[in-house]
């Protein structure tokens, strides 16, 4: 397997090749239509978009250092359920594994959908991509920001630069993906590479009679230096974040401007229930309940049960958690929620020896159990 | 916050009183619980730090259970249930101990001492064992002090 094969870049922009490599799919590869992050506005967001029409992906723009929203949701509603037909969906690494995760979840499948992820070199938050385009037709920036061999460029801003959970993403090859692109140390003004990762990728992309070539070891260094610049992000992050919040006052103080809005529940691609329980009438509590608590201490910060909020999504979902970093991205006080998630994420997936997104064959820890393991919390007599 | 605020906020545990843990214990209705129940039948001595919440399998204990027992101010949260093999439900047992290992990991990042979290088996016919294990874990609390979470005015 992994066949790789090249795709030349029209008029030295990376983003008219990817365009010509998905028209390719949709008239050629046996697909239906393609899913794919697109400008829909001159200078709005990028957001994504089921084409079926070939000529329509002339905006179609999945490089963009725009991250809306982890279409892994909108993929997974694609999928749950027979369309009859299949779906060619452009999602980044940290997409398709929370796609993995939903699928393993139950909430999506398979079974009528081609994964193509690409070499992720990050995107600004939602707050920061509209001054990064400022007055300009995003489309013509994407390329600029990629570099001339993906990655090789300095990606910050004046005051600004990629989101905290791509700076520290070490997770950037689409490894899960059946047909990863791959960008990173390829002349981007010439070509980029096309590389099947699964039996399926494989017979799409022998379809489109495209030109084989060996996958460069240029590609290789490249991405091994960006991935070890981003792991020794991640661990200082980590370092970081253990410190403030060792204790529960800690803790208290890094969401002390949380006004329970729930915003990262709702952008959290893995927070998958339809009817979270802090929105059942289990929290609907009354009046009395609430004096009676404030006596007890003398007072009573309302709205209540904030760390009990973010302390039970972290026992449901940490497992689960890609590390997308959407969560921050959708607080409106700017809380480093995506920090602490990854911080005790890491933890939790370790305690499992489990890597979301990483296999369909692992399940999901909670979800299975053994009968002889972990003796130090409880022993088997 | 200033040091008169705060030492007025605890009249009720000046430093010289004794501090006495609250312990909160999910039981399973078919052996823990039993067990409970025939310690007070059988007259062990038992002492009042315990509140007994009865479950019908360690199984159904969700982690959040736990979590809001600890930020209102328990000590300690103890989860028991059948033996391996014995579960009522066959594997519920075996549930709970992944939840109670997924807590552990998390908890420990704040400061939350894994000794507040403890899951054991205990049969319906272990009435003793039941006194023991909770009289022991009350002495263990008792040395580790109370938790952050009582005197925290912020949650």
């Amino acid at each position: 397997m992994a066949t790789t094969a090249k795709v030349d870049v029209p008029g030295s922009d990376p983003v008219l090749g990817v365009q010509e490599f998905l028209k390719l799919l949709l008239r050629q590869g046996e697909i239906g239509g393609v899913f794919v992050q697109t400008h829909l506005n001159p200078h709005g967001m990028p957001m994504p978009t089921l084409i079926t029409d070939p000529e329509r992906l002339d905006r179609a723009d999945p490089l963009a250092p725009a991250f809306p929203m982890n279409a892994a949701r909108m993929a997974a509603r694609l999928t749950h359920g027979r369309s009859g037909d299949r779906v060619a969906a452009v999602l980044r690494p940290c997409e398709i594994r929370a796609f993995v995760e939903l699928v393993k979840l139950n909430q999506g499948s398979m079974d009528e959908i081609l994964l193509i992820g690409f070499d992720c070199l990050g995107a600004y938050s939602n707050r920061n991509y509209p001054r990064y385009i400022g007055g300009d037709d995003p489309m013509s920036l994407t390329s600029g920001f990629l570099g001339k061999t993906g990655g090789s460029e300095d990606t910050a801003q004046s005051d600004y630069d990629i989101a905290e959970a791509c700076q520290s993403c070490e997770n950037l090859e689409p490894l899960g993906a059946d047909i990863g692109i791959g960008l990173v140390g390829m002349d981007l003004g010439d070509h980029f590479v096309v590389t099947a990762h699964t039996p399926q990728g494989e017979a799409v992309l022998s379809r489109l009679g495209l030109a084989d070539v060996e996958d460069p070891s240029a590609r290789r260094a490249a991405m091994d230096a960006l991935v070890e610049k981003r792991t020794a992000y991640r661990n200082a992050m980590f370092e970081r974040t253990h410190e403030a919040t060792s204790t529960l006052a800690g803790l208290s103080e890094f969401f002390a401007r949380c006004v329970n809005c729930y915003n990262c529940r709702a952008a959290c691609p893995v927070c998958y229930c339809k009817e979270c329980v802090f929105l059942t009438d289990v929290f609907d509590h009354k009046p009395w309940q609430y004096l009676g608590w404030a006596r007890h201490k003398g007072m009573l910060k309302m709205p209540t049960d904030t760390l009990f909020f973010h302390l039970t999504r972290l026992a449901h979902m940490s497992t689960s958690c890609v590390g997308c970093g959407q969560c921050s991205n959708a607080c409106p006080n700017d809380i480093p929620v995506m920090e602490l998630f990854r911080t005790v994420g890491a933890r939790t997936q370790a305690g499992f020896d489990y890597v979301p997104g990483r296999s369909f064959d692992e399940p999901p820890p909670l979800s299975v159990f053994k009968a002889d393991e972990f003796p130090e919390v409880a022993g088997a007599d | 916050m200033d040091t008169a605020v705060a030492e007025e906020e605890t009249p009720q545990a000046p430093a010289t009183e004794a501090f006495e843990p609250t312990i909160v214990a999910f039981v399973c209705n078919w052996c823990t619980y039993t067990a409970a129940d025939l310690a007070g039948t059988s007259r062990l001595v038992q002492r009042p730090n315990v509140r007994l919440v009865r479950m019908m399998c360690t199984g159904m204990v969700d982690p959040k259970y736990v979590i809001k027992a600890l930020l209102g101010g328990a000590d300690a949260v103890l989860i028991s249930g059948c033996h391996p093999g014995d579960c009522h439900y066959i594997n519920g047992n075996y549930k709970a101990r992944r939840r109670v290992k997924l807590l552990n990991d998390i908890l420990d990042q704040f400061g939350i001492d894994r000794r507040r979290l403890k899951l054991t088996w205990v049969g319906a016919s272990e009435g003793n064992e039941f006194a023991e294990t909770v009289n022991d874990l009350i002495e263990e609390i008792r040395e580790l002090g109370p938790i952050e979470t009582r005197d925290m005015m912020v949650l």
